[in-house]
């Protein structure tokens, strides 16, 4: 029986609709289905990861395991001086980073002109993000640590960090500015402000939560860093806590590093990894779920 | 101002490495040794291949997946979908690398040890999943941001002529994002020949020519990482070190370049 026999016989009425009608529409339907199991495939991926680190890290956190040091070569003890060194090296990176990005967002969006030079300036940041890590890194070494003779420092690890998160804060910022109608502006220039005063006075409040946003996620994006300051100031391990900005220190991204690499007993620290990434993880995570929430918050109210 | 200044940094101390060891010799050298006793050799020709081979392993996981995921978001999935998808995607992006580089240590390489029988999992292979896995959010993103802003009146013709919506969305909404979804392939690349502290953690950095995917390899990134601890300042080695992020520097900027040139023909799209 050949094909067209099989279409035209009254049993293949079905087999019939199908090609005339049904065929593309079941193409459709595979393929919508294929779509979808691969958004689903990387979905459950991340539910994997999420889930790996919690279930084996979640019992190894204690209160004790936060704010002791550790102890007996790291194979004991908390991780206490590692999460301070972090929240201190995160804080140096926002006090190096915010101010010049914001006023270079200002600038960008408010002052410069639209020429050739401020289109060079937009695309060399936007290749500044591209740059990877251990880039920033050298760069840290050969500027901050050895020509500015800051030595590997908490300073020089926040400064290469702040640098890193430069573009994150720039962009941001200026989208933020960028979405403040101009209205604003005008009404503020009309009643006779300086160019200075309505932006300080009109746009800059209503840019706000874009700024911090942005801040909040280029700071998170240097807490969970490592490449950058393998070389510029952190420490495998420290008997006492940073004491001051030339101290050297330890962090968490890198602590975990040494605890699932370099440790003399890798199996039997394999717990305290567990626990230092969920607790890196909860910290990145909780900033940008915070960045993201105020973001969206944000834009309802604006439209609203 | 800073591009310029890591650009001059970089160069000025590659230019020492180059004297020592020439630059034809860097690039082609597949020997690198750099302490070595009667002389040392600085070829990085098997970082580069290490470097390469990951990526390309990477994209062949996360281009397929990236664009199927973003074209569902953009085309098919319900409002309700997209809500609680996008955050869990933004989630992983979240994911410092070094520990998607543990979770390659503890889960993944066990794994791949045990599917493909190999004495352990720390390998080409190994790394770029990972790596795949790490530039899926990048892909996803702008590759969606691409697809939605294709004109609606494309789409509406398209039905309107009797296409299905699969037609539509594979003949139509596709290769008028194509300059959007390149870009995004091109950031995903970006992304994945710079990851350090991943592919230290998941390749095995054997400093062999690799064979194939389950070969352990050391990518570039890997080499400046392992050894700038090590190696006194100012001697050649220093240097190559710096050659090699050089090196580095230039391929993601081209990347980016062209990811940023794309990016604007997707623009100038959009203003028809």
């Amino acid at each position: 029986m050949t094909k067209n026999q099989l279409f035209s016989a009254p049993g293949g009425l079905a087999a019939d609709y199908l090609r005339r009608k049904g065929h593309p529409s079941l193409v459709e339907g595979v393929a919508f289905v294929l779509l979808r199991l691969s958004m689903l495939f990387v979905i459950a991926a991340i539910f994997f990861i999420f889930y790996d680190i919690f279930s084996k890290g979640v019992g190894v956190i204690s209160w004790e395991f936060i704010t002791a040091m550790p102890r007996r070569g790291m194979t004991e003890g908390g991780i206490w001086s590692a999460v301070l060194g972090t929240v201190y090296l995160t804080l140096i990176t926002a006090v190096a980073s915010v101010p010049i990005g914001v006023f270079a967002a200002i600038y960008l969006n408010e002052y410069a002109k639209k020429n050739t030079f401020t289109r060079i300036i937009r695309l060399s940041i936007r290749n500044l993000a591209g740059v990877p890590s251990i880039v920033y890194g050298l760069f840290g070494v050969a500027l901050f640590v050895r020509a500015l003779e800051l030595g590997t420092s908490l300073l020089s690890a926040g400064l290469t960090l702040g640098l890193l998160t430069l573009p994150v804060t720039v962009t941001a910022s200026e989208e933020a500015l960028k979405s403040v109608p101009d209205s604003f502006r005008e009404g503020a220039l009309a009643l006779g402000a300086t160019k200075w005063q309505a932006i300080r006075t009109n746009v800059i409040p209503s840019a706000l939560p874009g700024i911090i946003t942005g801040m909040i996620l280029g700071i998170s994006r240097a807490a969970g860093e490592t490449a950058p300051i393998l070389f510029t100031g952190a420490a495998f391990y420290l008997s006492s806590l940073p004491s001051s900005l030339s101290s050297r220190f330890m962090a968490l991204p890198y602590h975990l590093f040494i605890m699932s690499t370099q440790h003399h007993s890798i199996e039997k620290v394999r717990p305290i990894a567990y626990g230092t990434a969920l607790v890196l993880i909860g910290l990145v995570v909780t900033m940008n779920m915070s960045a993201i929430l105020l973001r969206t918050h944000y834009r309802k109210k604006m439209r609203g | 101002m800073v591009l310029v200044g890591i650009f001059a940094l970089l160069l000025n101390s590659s230019f020492a490495a180059w004297q020592d060891v020439g630059f034809i010799s860097f690039l082609t050298g597949r020997v690198w040794n750099p302490s070595g006793f009667v002389s040392s050799h600085f070829g990085i020709f098997t970082k580069i291949v290490g470097t390469l081979m990951v990526t390309a392993g990477a994209m062949i996981v996360a281009v397929p997946l990236g664009i199927a995921t973003a074209a569902y978001l953009a085309e098919v999935a319900t409002p309700w979908e997209r809500e609680v998808v996008k955050p869990v995607i933004e989630m992983l992006a979240a994911v410092p690398s070094v520990v998607l580089g543990f979770f390659g240590i503890v889960v993944l390489s066990p794994l791949l040890a045990r599917i493909f029988n190999l004495p352990n999992g720390l390998n080409a292979l190994n790394g770029a999943i990972l790596l795949g896995l790490m530039s899926l959010p990048t892909i996803i993103s702008i590759a969606e941001d691409a697809l939605t802003a294709v004109p609606k009146e494309y789409k509406e013709a398209s039905l309107a002529l009797g296409a299905t919506r699969w037609q539509t969305l594979s003949r139509v909404i596709i290769p008028a994002a194509g300059s959007g979804v390149t870009a995004a392939i091109m950031l995903g690349i970006g992304r994945s020949l710079g990851e350090t502290m991943t592919v230290i953690m998941a390749t095995g950095n054997a400093l062999q020519f690799p064979s194939n995917f389950f070969s352990s390899v050391r990518t570039m990134t890997a080499t400046i990482a392992i050894e700038l601890g090590e190696v006194p300042a100012d001697t050649t080695h220093y240097y190559t070190l710096f050659a090699i992020g050089f090196v580095l520097f230039s391929m993601t900027f081209l990347v980016s370049l062209l990811a940023d040139i794309f990016l604007h023909r997707a623009g100038e799209m959009k203003k028809l």
